[in-house]
């Protein structure tokens, strides 16, 4: 930069010339529009707007004019310099367009790739089929009560009014315990979770009581010697059968939708009296025996599918548990949920809930 | 119980266009369960007909074979009135014997259809049949030979077979021992059709020779066991002759072989009346029969040739040779009625229930007489159905019935019930006025009596179930119809909802599943075999295990004590049916025996009491909830992305950190060495000093013995020990927003310190500026001398109340650095 030159003519400082500056200026801004991408365009910015460009050192030699000088010189500049700078933005936000739209399409990918980088895990339908019925019930103010699969003889027969002599000990094939006469089983039932409820608490008692239950049965598709129950007790003042209609049916509601109902068949079970079956309106079907022209293939064409047991709770197995059977009454239930996930799903063969393969697991999610 | 539809309704006169459908859906509606129907006829298209043999002609043929050509006599039904040809392949008829043809046209059971066809050099025009191409069951495999009466030639042979007659199946429940009889079902279709007007007529009301002193002599010594015993004699009966067709055919219907008409005549009175019946050959009685009690060690053979020893409970039949027979169960070989027996002695006698099951149960016998006894029969019936077992031997066999009535004892008394008149009503939630209640109990036997508001009650003499007054409740109940019951929800009062186990066990799941863990439900068995595969030692505690005393399979014996045999199984499976790898979860209890002696066994008459109720429970083995996770094979799948990557240790110590941090649970990890896992690559893990389980790598031979990938990893831990220590509420957690200061070091320590140790040295040493800690790197190489690694971290600063300067984050990563360099003699790289 030249010192103060006081002396000097203004008009004379070469790079202020206005033809000069009109000539940077328009050096600037034909590199501007020449610049191709945004890579060039920072060459120019450099070239044409940097500390080195003529306009920049031209700028600087204003300092140099006499006062009377500097304003027109001044406004001459930076007349110029804006003209360059607004180029150059305008510039910029041109190629920055194109690059990013360029860039956009570059970067297009195949989004039918897979993208399953860890196989998907889910819950037992058992589980959460467990879980929907206790849900049921808790939504109606039950509880959902639970024992162990490994239980005392005297509490999964005796308690129930079967007693050693009881015929129907030997409808159920019991797995026993080693040696046999230790007391102790494998839960035929859920039933022995009943009498835990019952001896250890007062009534009023709502509860049902999900779980595995064993018998000696062969395996195939509609047995497993092992497999899961669902039961029910509730125990109150006035209690009937009317109750047990009414929380059946609203439990068949809620499982298998609206219109689906229960009926209720004599029957025979020792802890309850009168017992009953009780069948669900086909859901498939919804009672109608057919489907399109052939018997429906869930219920046989019966319109009806055996869903369990039932009945009023037999005053001898409240006494057994300690409860005052002329205060109270109480109706039970039990049904399988292993048989109750076959139809609401249409499986064909039980095993598949126990032989673990993972297809027809993840099939179910992890809710059911 | 399978009963033919026309024995039913020779008891009762059901309205004429009633269908065997209609019939077993209405005895359905009243406590009999339906099993089947069969109706043989559906199996069978005709022309069916009754054919008579005019010409029976053998023909040796070439292939060693002989057949019959012969000419029937089928009446009209051919069309033409001529004799039909027919080659027929049997020999045990002749010229003149009824049989029956299927003409062709006629479709027999299987899709058979008969069709006039060339054969051994005529034209066999139908078929001559036999009773299995007939589809029904009975004895060799000639051809039927109709009984000279049966028919007339051309006559439709559907009802000369029976085959018009339906079978009902019932399965009849422990308290409707009655309808284990034509007797019982009769009623129960009379009770079916009351409306209609029908009714019963009771077979076992007969008229019947009083009791006299000239009888056999019997002698009770036992009158609760057998209260009741009634004998008669027929003498000259023909053990030859023949079985009429109409008792054959029923027997057979009900599943039962005819055998001999003596046999098959007290089994017909047992299915008619419902009174299991015995029949001694009395030639080979001596002296008086006795009842009594069998004492330790006596023995019997009995009908089926078995060798049994008794058992004091036993009741058994005697006579001066000793045990005849094992009372109201079986009868003994000794005096059992054989093929030159002509004199039979009839007893009909009323038997304790409980001891006949017992008996049952103890020798292992399931016979029919055996089910009715231990169900319990009508008493009163004893002396009707030895009087129809004579008039049936005396009339098919040619004897003639002694003048000796031997009756000895009296039947079992009923007791009444009394019961509030609107207990029905209350119980059943149907609305039944006492009238109603009164009446329906009539209509099933019962006599009652009303004072006001009480019914006091007489069941009939055959129903020995009806005992109390819910018993009462439902006999009223299924008069009315079930399908009056109304429907009403009961309102309990406002519910707790889950328990804290119930809603941790379902976040357990969901946080499993999350993770990618497949649940399973395996069967809880084990045997040695699988706690072989798995290395434990002979003194694992995991092989002291619940025994079972009837298990699935020898192989499995016991109640398992873990839950890895069943998920290593079921992970082999699925890769074995070609997945790339799973990683699958089962939570489930698993038992270790109390060894506190066997479970006592209570009376029902009261509740036990508290100490009584702790005896019982401290006997039932112990059952902690387990969780097992097995991770096999390929954990991230290889794709575009890059490789893949199968699952190891860290896969399963991992799933344990997750489900920890999902119910706020802090964890210590250590090695550990456990079958059957990897001695180098297993953690032992706790909480709060209290063991958890272990989770890692397999051992090697564990993975090759059970067929798994390689490196395959396992979890098991107790469940019940994670949820009592799972947080209950969480504590709003207390983040800053200053700015993040991050320093990362690289520490120098030797091989065997372990991570958690130097990540504690750092904690302590950083102060509470310290926000978190993680390890990014482990290096072992050139750059570290032999035996040693170098652990690098981030260490993340902020504090609650102010950027942190340089000078503050420099200080405390010296500190941690220096804590580590004391604590566990690292040096800063």
């Amino acid at each position: 930069m030249s010192g103060p030159n006081t002396d000097y003519d203004p008009v004379e400082v070469t790079p202020l010339k206005s033809e000069e500056v009109e000539s940077a200026r328009d050096a600037a801004l034909s590199a501007i529009a020449a610049a191709a991408d945004l890579d060039d365009l920072k060459q120019v910015r450099i070239d044409h707007t940097g500390d080195r460009s003529p306009l920049a050192l031209a700028n600087r030699e204003i300092g140099a004019l006499p006062p009377q000088a500097r304003k027109e010189a001044g406004q001459r500049i930076g007349k110029a310099r804006g003209a360059v700078n607004q180029a150059l933005a305008a510039r910029i936000a041109v190629l920055e367009a194109e690059h990013e739209e360029r860039m956009l399409v570059e970067e297009t990918v195949d989004v039918t790739l897979p993208t399953d980088r860890v196989a998907p895990g889910a819950r037992h339908p058992v589980t959460t089929g467990s879980e929907l019925i206790a849900d049921i019930f808790v939504a109606m103010g039950w509880e959902v009560a639970e024992g162990p699969v490994i239980e005392a003889e005297w509490l999964n027969f005796d308690a129930l009014n079967l007693g050693p002599d009881h015929p129907a000990r030997t409808m159920q094939d019991t797995f026993w315990t080693d040696p046999q006469d230790n007391g102790i089983v494998l839960r035929t039932h859920t039933s022995p979770v009943q009498a835990r409820t019952m001896l250890t608490r007062t009534p009023p008692i709502y509860v049902v009581c999900p779980g595995r239950v064993f018998r000696t049965d062969e395996y195939d598709a509609t047995h497993s010697p092992v497999f899961h129950q669902v039961e029910g007790l509730a125990i109150d003042e006035g209690i009937s059968m009317a109750h047990l209609k009414g929380t059946l049916d609203h439990f068949a509601t809620s499982m298998f939708g609206e219109g689906i109902t229960t009926r209720f068949r004599p029957s025979y079970f020792p802890f309850t009296e009168p017992s009953a079956e009780v069948d669900l309106v086909c859901f498939v079907c919804r009672g109608a025996q057919e489907v399109e022209g052939v018997p429906c293939r869930t219920c046989k064409g019966e319109g009806w599918i055996e869903w369990g047991g039932c009945g009023v709770v037999n005053p001898r197995v409240l006494q057994a548990c300690g409860v005052d059977s002329e205060r109270y009454s109480g109706f039970a239930f039990g049904m399988g949920i292993d048989r109750t996930l076959m139809f609401r799903h249409g499986l064909e063969d039980l095993r598949d809930l126990f032989e673990g393969d993972v297809r027809f697991t993840t099939a179910f999610g992890s809710e059911l | 119980m399978k009963a033919p539809v026309s024995w039913i309704k020779e008891y009762v006169d059901l309205p004429a266009d009633v269908t065997t459908e209609a019939l077993a859906a209405r005895l359905t509606a009243l406590g009999l369960k339906l099993e089947a129907i069969e109706s043989p006829r559906d199996a069978i298209t005709g022309p069916l007909v009754v054919g008579r043999v005019l010409t029976c002609d053998p023909e040796p043929q070439k292939n060693g074979k002989t057949i019959n050509w012969c000419t029937v006599d089928v009446g009209d039904t051919n069309g033409s009135g001529e004799p039909q040809g027919i080659v027929c392949g049997a020999h045990n008829f002749g010229v003149g014997d009824l049989v029956v043809v299927v003409l062709p046209g006629g479709v027999l059971p299987g899709n058979f259809a008969i069709s006039a066809r060339k054969t051994y050099g005529h034209v066999s025009s139908g078929m001559i049949c036999s009773a299995a191409e007939l589809g029904l069951s009975g004895d060799g495999d000639g051809i039927i030979v109709l009984p000279a009466d049966a028919g007339e030639p051309g006559d439709d042979a559907f009802a000369v077979l029976g085959l018009d007659d339906d079978v009902i199946e019932f399965e009849i429940n422990p308290d409707r021992a009655y309808a284990l009889s034509l007797r019982g079902l009769a009623r129960e279709a009379a009770l079916a059709y009351a409306a209609e007007g029908a009714s019963f007529t009771d077979p076992a009301e007969r008229a019947v020779p009083a009791a006299n002193g000239d009888g056999h002599p019997v002698v009770l010594d036992d009158t609760e066991g057998c209260p009741l015993f009634v004998a008669r004699l027929v003498s000259g009966f023909d053990p030859t002759a023949a079985t009429p067709d109409f008792i054959a055919r029923r027997l057979t219907q009900a599943g039962m072989r005819p055998i001999s008409l003596a046999v098959d005549v007290t089994n017909y009175v047992m299915l008619e009346i419902g009174r299991p019946i015995h029949g001694y050959d009395a030639d080979k009685l001596t002296g008086a029969i006795h009842v009594r009690r069998a004492t330790e060690g006596e023995r019997l053979t009995t009908l089926d040739g078995t060798d049994r020893t008794l058992a004091p409970g036993d009741l058994v039949v005697t006579d001066d040779s000793g045990i005849i027979g094992l009372g109201g169960v079986m009868g003994g070989e000794p005096t059992e009625i054989s093929a030159t027996t002509t004199r039979v002695l009839v007893e009909s006698a009323h038997w304790d229930a409980t001891s006949m099951f017992r008996t049952g149960k103890r020798h292992k016998i399931a016979s029919e007489a055996g089910k009715r006894n231990e169900r319990g029969v009508d008493p009163l019936v004893c002396e009707a159905a030895a009087d129809r077992v004579v008039e049936l031997l005396t009339t098919y066999g040619g004897g003639v019935a002694e003048p000796g009535v031997t009756v000895v004892g009296t039947a079992p008394g009923v007791s009444t019930i009394e019961a509030a008149a609107d207990l029905p009503a209350r119980i059943s939630g149907m609305a039944i006025t006492p009238e109603t209640t009164v009446a329906a109990l009539e209509s099933v036997g019962c006599l009652v009596e009303r004072d006001a508001d009480v019914l006091t009650v007489t069941p009939p003499t055959w129903r020995p179930d009806v005992t109390d007054p819910y018993d009462l409740v439902e006999e009223v109940a299924r008069i009315v119809g079930y399908d009056h019951v109304p429907s009403v929800l009961p309102t309990p009062g406002a519910g707790r909802g889950l328990t804290r186990g119930q809603r941790l066990r379902r976040r357990i799941g969901r946080t499993l599943a999350g993770a990618g863990c497949v649940e399973v439900i395996s069967f809880p068995f084990v045997g040695d075999a699988a706690l072989d595969q798995l290395g434990l030692p002979a003194d694992d505690v995991r092989r002291h295990t619940v025994r079972l005393a009837n298990p699935l399979s020898s192989e499995e014996p016991s109640y398992t004590t873990t839950l890895l045999p069943g998920l290593l199984r079921t992970a082999a499976r699925n890769l074995g049916r070609g997945a790339p790898g799973v990683a699958l979860f089962e939570t489930g209890t698993v038992a270790f025996p109390a060894d506190h002696g066997p479970a006592p066994i209570y009376g029902v008459d009261r509740r036990p009491d508290a100490d009584e109720l702790a005896r019982l429970l401290d006997a039932i083995p112990v059952q902690p909830l387990h969780l097992g996770v097995v991770l096999t094979g390929e954990r991230e799948r290889g794709g575009w992305w890059g490789a893949g990557r199968e699952a190891g240790w860290s896969d399963a110590i991992g799933v344990v950190r997750r489900l920890a941090a999902e119910l706020g649970v802090d964890l210590d990890v250590r090695a550990a060495s456990l079958a059957p896992w990897h001695p180098g690559r297993c953690a032992e893990i706790s909480v709060a000093g209290t063991l958890l389980g272990h989770a890692g790598e397999l051992h090697p031979k564990v993975c090759q013995a059970v067929g798994v990938a390689p490196r395959t990893a396992a979890v098991e831990i107790d469940l019940d020990v994670l949820l009592a220590h799972a947080r209950d509420v969480v504590p709003g957690p207390d983040f800053s927003t200053f700015p993040q200061a991050k320093e990362d070091v690289a520490l120098v320590v030797d091989a065997a310190v372990t991570v958690a140790d130097v990540e504690q040295a750092l904690r302590v040493g950083a102060g509470e500026l310290l926000e978190s800690i993680r390890l990014f790197d482990v290096y072992t190489g050139e750059q570290v001398e032999d035996g040693r690694k170098s652990l690098a971290f981030a260490l993340r600063f902020r504090a609650s109340d102010r950027t942190l300067t340089e000078e503050e984050t420099g200080a405390a990563r010296d500190a941690a650095v220096a804590s580590a360099a004391e604590r566990c003699g690292a040096v800063q790289r």
